[in-house]
């Protein structure tokens, strides 16, 4: 893993306040969905609403089975909701396809292509010279720690490592907004923290607008600015975190009694959320 | 090496054993040479009959390459007009399978009828009997496109095409191949059974005269012939497919 020292681009600064003046990167308005089939009806979103400020980290913490990639499919144009739209930097963008960096729950890299041309496909979408986009792809991969894999085939990388080449493949996408779903789940927990170190280490280079799905507390504190709380199936938000720690966040923060109290909040929230539905 | 040898010895010894109960039977109840010849003489008749039946066999593999080329081409076209128009899909998919149901074999002496004695005729009767293994393998494969990959593709914004050329197509290529094996041996089977009906060349032909002439032993060798050029078709279409699909199917 690099062992990066601080960045020291914009250090110091605090999270991107939420100002309702500003136009956010990404916004979601009443977002309803119910899928339907001729036996069974699965109401999945209930009036959800969200937004993203540019340059703002966001987590989404749900229970599984809360509609959460569901969202993710909506905002990405490939599911219509039933009512609601998706806003980007102001345009209603409901229903378009390709205007995200995505990386789905489950890695879906191509078996037929090379780690390396899998890292590449957005740029190859795009029409960007294949040159320069991998040696974009190699950099990143270097990164990443999947140095030497750049030839390899995804089935030959264990699920960790076809985690990070699909996180690669979004971070390389070109559109500002990522979308990540789930993005360390197959991960052992000692790669997980550190690829958690790296993405923060990354995001606060770039500074790009994302927006997170993960069912791990912690990883959501130490990377976001805000978090939001979704319930149970029908999913709703049940409330917004914003997340005080300064920038550029140190691993630190783990042990910071404030840190733990919100912690603890977040998951005796979430747990109520879940013995009131299992009733 | 070793493993390779260990796979490959069992069925070698399992023919040359029967090869040998088959030479024991032959002699041992005094079998006809019209009825059954032994193995040796069939042996013996290709060493002595292999210039005479060479001509012969370049003749039926020139025909089942043509036959074969001409139906695969068609059954991928077919295909990806299928694929590509939901309609159309809809509307033949359902006569393509019932079209299965005519024996086309039985087509043959119509097709001569029509045709005559020509080329044309046979490679009609080859095509019938290639395009269908590849129509219904490659609409197959590219029916079961990966739907994660799928849905990536789309919320990356890729255009149809480019959701064709770079995962469709390419998901689909090991199924493809798998019809494009089929239709290779349907190919020699077929360019038999068009030389059988008539001709005046090729290993279909040749079998007839010696059926005529109760010549067992040749007829024996014409079919060891066309043994051999089945393999030869399948060997050719695993090269190819080995040089356009290098990655490993985990499957
Ligand atoms: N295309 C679909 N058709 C029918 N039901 C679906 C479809 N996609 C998701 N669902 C259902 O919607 C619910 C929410 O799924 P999902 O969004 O994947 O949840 P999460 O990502 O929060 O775990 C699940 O019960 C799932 O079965
Ligand atoms: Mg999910």
């Amino acid at each position: 893993m690099t062992q990066q020292v601080a960045p020291p681009v914009q250090g110091g600064l605090n999270p991107p306040s939420v100002e309702a003046s500003r136009t956010p990167a990404l916004e979601v308005r009443n977002l309803r969905k119910t899928f339907r089939d001729r036996r069974s009806e699965v109401h999945v979103l209930d009036d959800l609403a969200l937004q993203v400020q540019p340059g703002e980290f966001v987590s989404i913490i749900g229970p599984s089975g809360s509609g959460k990639s569901t969202l993710f499919h909506i905002i990405g144009g490939l599911t219509a909701p039933d009512s609601g739209s998706v806003f980007m930097d102001g345009r209603d963008v409901t229903g378009k396809k390709g205007l995200i960096a995505y990386m789905p729950q489950q890695p879906a890299l191509f078996p037929w292509r090379t780690v390396e041309d899998n890292v590449l496909l957005p740029e190859e979408l795009r029409g960007t010279q294949k040159a320069v986009a991998r040696a974009n792809a190699r950099r990143w991969m270097e990164r990443a720690g999947l140095a030497g894999f750049e030839k390899a085939y995804p089935h030959t990388l264990s699920g960790g490592m076809q985690q990070r080449a699909a996180f690669l493949r979004a971070l390389m996408s070109p559109q500002e907004v990522m979308c990540l779903d789930e993005p360390f789940s197959a991960l052992d927990a000692l790669t997980r923290s550190d690829m958690q170190r790296w993405l923060l280490d990354i995001w606060e280079e770039t500074r790009r607008s994302v927006l997170m799905i993960t069912h791990h507390i912690e990883e959501a504190l130490l990377l976001s600015d805000s978090i939001y709380i979704l319930s149970a199936r029908p999913g709703a938000i049940l409330k917004r975190i914003e997340v005080p720690f300064p920038r550029p966040r140190r691993e630190e923060i783990l042990l910071d009694p404030s840190f733990i109290t919100l912690k603890t909040e977040i998951s005796a929230m979430m747990r109520e959320e879940q013995q009131e539905r299992g009733q | 090496m070793r493993s390779w040898w260990s796979s490959v010895w069992p069925p070698v010894v399992a023919v040359l054993f029967f090869l040998l109960v088959w030479q024991a039977a032959v002699s041992i109840f005094d079998i006809e040479k019209f009825i059954l010849p032994a193995p040796t003489a069939i042996g013996s008749e290709a060493v002595t009959g292999a210039a005479g039946l060479f001509q012969h066999t370049l003749a039926t593999l020139q025909l089942t390459l043509i036959g074969f080329i001409i139906g695969t081409t068609i059954g991928l076209v077919i295909s990806l007009a299928l694929h590509m128009v939901p309609f159309l899909k809809t509307a033949l998919y359902p006569l393509l399978i019932l079209s299965q149901n005519v024996p086309t074999i039985a087509l043959a002496p119509l097709l001569m009828i029509w045709f005559g004695f020509g080329m044309l005729p046979k490679v009609i009767v080859i095509t019938l009997v290639c395009f269908f293994p590849v129509a219904i393998a490659a609409l197959d494969g590219l029916a079961r496109t990966d739907r994660t990959m799928m849905n990536y593709m789309q919320m990356a914004g890729a255009t149809s095409w480019q959701i064709f050329t770079k995962l469709e197509l390419p998901h689909a290529l090991p199924s493809i191949f798998s019809g494009i094996r089929i239709a290779a041996t349907y190919s020699v089977m077929g360019a038999v059974i068009g030389e059988w009906i008539g001709s005046d060349r090729g290993i279909g032909y040749y079998m007839m005269l010696q059926k005529s002439g109760y010549r067992t032993d040749r007829v024996f060798v014409a079919i060891l012939v066309i043994v051999l050029l089945s393999l030869l078709m399948v060997l050719l279409i695993t090269l190819l497919e080995k040089r356009l699909i290098r990655w490993n199917r985990k499957s």
